[in-house]
């Protein structure tokens, strides 16, 4: 398990939902992928997902999955109306410079030390 | 009509018992679902999740009907012309039925297997047609029952008990 607000620096992260506290966000594993029912049948709560896609439809999966933090690879930059649904939901949204493989590759490093 | 059931085994008498006399639902709930609006889909799975959540449902299962009734919602949304989900909810276990107006499913069996999607592009574009959406709801769900064929509506409908 980690904080994300330790997470954070290590992935180069962009918080996009100012309004939340990364502090009080416990990852407990990570779930890649941009297929939505993909996320749906096999993340788990409390896990940070990363992903390309940005649609608004990635906060109702990531609500009903139960997933505290969205993490966009590549810089990708959610617009505003996700950003407010996300703060709505309580889910954080990150981007990170880094592609999915390094971006996964750091954040499994971190939770496994 | 085609049939397609699953049903857990232990909720088999129980599932059989509701639906040989469903009994008045406490409180019923109908909402929406437009053709390839992907913003008001959700909507009902929402709701649904937080008036459960208020009534003291468990997390896990409040986890399992809001994935089960989005996946069903989206499957409307992409899939047919619309059509509507209506909730029926009880002491112990909700109902959740979606209706839509068409095409239908030619094969319930072959629709039913991972991996298999007929959506279009714009489904694609959205993240979804994966084909794991109904695997996702007989997944998630005590018992799910679809009635569908070619050039019919669809009926998907699903318990989980609390
Ligand atoms: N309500 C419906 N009306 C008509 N066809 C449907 C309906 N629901 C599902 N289908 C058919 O069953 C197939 C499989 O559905 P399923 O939900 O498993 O996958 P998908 O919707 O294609 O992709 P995913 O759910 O992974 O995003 C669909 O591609 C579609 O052909
Ligand atoms: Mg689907």
């Amino acid at each position: 398990m980690i904080n994300l607000k330790d997470l954070m620096p290590l992935i180069e992260a962009t918080n996009h939902t100012p309004a939340l506290d990364p502090a009080e966000v416990d990852i407990k594993g990570g779930y890649v992928c941009d297929m939505l029912s993909d996320v749906m049948g096999s993340a788990k709560t409390g896990q940070a997902w990363i992903t390309i896609m940005r649609h608004l439809n990635v906060i109702a999966v990531a609500s009903m999955t139960g997933i505290p933090t969205v993490i966009f690879a590549k810089g990708i930059t959610p617009d505003a109306n996700v950003i407010d649904k996300a703060t709505e939901e309580s889910i954080v949204l990150l981007s990170s410079p880094f592609e999915t493989f390094k971006l996964a590759g750091i954040v499994y490093k971190a939770l496994s030390s | 009509m085609n049939e397609f059931w699953h049903i857990e085994p232990r909720f088999e008498a129980a599932v059989k018992g509701y639906f040989a006399q469903p009994p008045q639902a406490e409180v019923e709930l109908e909402f929406p679902v437009p053709e390839k609006d992907f913003n008001t889909a959700g909507n009902g799975a929402s709701e649904t999740k937080n008036l459960l959540k208020r009534l003291g449902v468990d997390s896990d299962t409040l986890r399992r009907i809001a994935v089960a009734a989005y996946e069903a919602e989206i499957n409307v949304a992409a899939h047919s012309k619309g059509g509507i989900m209506k909730c029926l909810i009880y002491d112990d276990l909700i109902h959740i039925r979606f209706q839509d107006e068409g095409p239908g499913i030619a094969d319930i069996d072959q629709a039913m297997i991972p991996g298999y999607s007929t959506a279009d592009e714009l489904v694609r574009e959205m993240g979804f047609g994966a084909g794991l959406g109904l695997p996702n709801i007989k997944k998630n769900s005590d018992a799910l029952h679809i009635l569908s064929s070619a050039n019919n509506p669809t009926t998907v409908e699903l318990l989980i008990f609390f």
